[in-house]
């Protein structure tokens, strides 16, 4: 059972490793600062997310499941208001 | 291992682009991404709290540090250009620095293996500190006067930092004034992240008597968690001449030197910690510290006064 | 199923990676920073992967260290671009 959760969890984490590729793809590939900055942020919160979430099936205390959300929350939080500070400074 | 190889190439292509780069930003960035490639580095080699002083200090504060006094230089140019060395001296400090590295890297190559360590006989002795984090150890009690003498340097740095200040300002307040921000995502952030930061900080300082943590990692953590609050305009600084400040600053070396003084009286000499007493001394002596550290690191980013109080 | 951790950790480590062009490049910045935030994310990501697949202990609170300074940076690097003045 817990073989099986955990190579769920391998997928999982997989997707999210896809979508920091997709962001990267977006940086790099996208015309101009604001696009940049929209894949950029999807990419940071959608990756993490996913790979917290794969990790579910390795943890081994309460403590040690729950903190990558934590760490997923702060990055989303500073994510956000970093792209929303940049933006209004793009569209100067 | 494909990890490995890939943490010590990007550090390598980080280290080379912030040579390289022509603008000042744009190698402060160079250098924070450096720092973070480091941290992934120390984890890899097994030293944990290295890879947390790292990602605090490393890739955060001595990022922000240099970000404020790139700031600062935008004004002098001449000053900057008449300070820059020459192409030959650049050239001639890369082969020094170069030679150096090279030195290094052969000493741990031709290291025997299994390479010399003192590892087992200061893993044997932690029980005597009541402590769980060897590196604890060797800073508050093998070392413990390097670490005394480390804090009394950040005092000293602080100090070389308000010696810039023009002498009409000495007493003054450090940094611009940062308009309040009442709305907007910088609100939000500067108001949420502090409580939540203050809490992790304050549980790596205490938590690295037995796991990877300590004074610097926490300390630095709470100095940021400040400075979020001040770029915000929610926390001023206060007035370099306050005694308060002054206070907080020295209080961590002080409670220090304190209890190492007090070892030549009822322990064995010049910090030498009672058998008893050793791990509530030391708790004392990091949580002090802490405190201190924050402050200094506070302090130095904040940079010289430049406003009146 | 720590070598597969590994692995991942080490094809989000190649993608974020790959972000550093964006450094190197710019031109604005704001891509730049934009590029350091993609690095720091991912950065957090193989801490996190690390420390399930390594055991070690302290990995967590360094990935939560990242998260926390990683903040601060970028948002001290837009204040002070805007203290350094309009480009």
């Amino acid at each position: 059972m817990s073989m099986l959760l955990q190579l769920l969890g391998l997928l999982v984490i997989a997707a999210g490793a896809a979508c920091f590729a997709l962001g990267t793809i977006g940086l790099l590939r996208f015309p101009d600062t604001l696009s940049r900055l929209h894949a950029l942020t999807k990419a940071d919160s959608l990756g993490l997310g996913l790979v917290a979430l794969g990790l579910l099936p390795f943890a081994e205390s309460l403590g040690e499941a729950l903190l990558p959300f934590l760490a997923w929350g702060l990055v989303l939080l500073s994510g956000a208001t970093t792209a929303q500070l940049i933006a209004e400074r793009a569209r100067r | 291992m494909i990890l490995d190889a890939l943490i010590a190439g990007l550090v390598l292509v980080a280290a080379g682009w912030t040579l390289a780069a022509r603008d000042a930003f744009a190698a402060v960035i160079g250098f924070v991404c450096f720092g973070l490639l480091l941290t992934l580095a120390w984890a890899r080699l097994g030293a944990v709290d290295v890879a947390l002083t790292e990602a605090a200090i490393g890739a955060g504060a001595t990022g922000i540090l240099l970000l404020f006094a790139v700031v600062r230089l935008r004004g002098g140019t001449e000053e900057v250009a008449a300070a820059t060395p020459s192409p030959p001296q650049r050239i001639a400090a890369g082969l020094l620095a170069a030679a150096i590295g090279i030195a290094l890297a052969l000493a741990v190559m031709l290291l025997p293996d299994p390479a010399p360590s003192l590892a087992a006989p200061a893993m044997a002795e932690l029980p005597a500190f009541g402590l769980g984090n060897p590196v604890a150890a060797v800073l508050m009690g093998y070392r413990g006067l390097d670490t005394l003498l480390e804090s009394v340097v950040l005092v000293f740095a602080v100090l070389a930092i308000w010696s810039m200040a023009p002498d009409r300002r000495w007493g003054g307040v450090p940094g611009p004034r940062f308009p309040r921000a009442e709305h907007g995502p910088l609100s939000l952030m500067a108001r949420l992240l502090p409580p939540i930061g203050i809490v992790i900080g304050i549980h790596l300082a205490w938590a690295g008597a037995d796991a990877p943590g300590g004074k610097f990692q926490g300390g630095t953590v709470l100095a940021a968690m400040w400075l979020l609050a001040w770029v915000a305009g929610l926390a001023q600084a206060p007035a370099i001449a306050s005694r308060r400040l002054r206070l907080v600053l020295v209080a961590g070396p002080l409670v220090f030197l304190a209890v190492g003084l007090a070892g030549m009286l009822v322990a064995d000499g010049f910090l030498a910690y009672p058998p008893a007493f050793a791990k509530p001394l030391i708790v004392l002596i990091e949580a002090a510290m802490t405190l201190s550290v924050a402050a200094a690191l506070a302090l130095l980013i904040a940079g010289p006064p430049e406003r009146a109080a | 199923m720590a070598e597969a951790l590994l692995l991942l950790a080490a094809l989000i480590l190649a993608a974020v990676g790959l972000g550093l062009w964006r450094v190197l490049r710019g031109p604005d910045p704001a891509d730049r920073l934009m590029a350091a935030q993609l690095l720091s994310t991912g950065g957090i990501a193989v801490l996190l992967i690390l420390a399930a697949a390594t055991r070690a202990a302290g990995l967590q609170e360094t990935a939560l260290v990242l998260a926390l300074l990683g903040g601060l940076v970028s948002v001290a690097f837009v204040l002070a671009a805007r203290l350094a003045g309009p480009r």
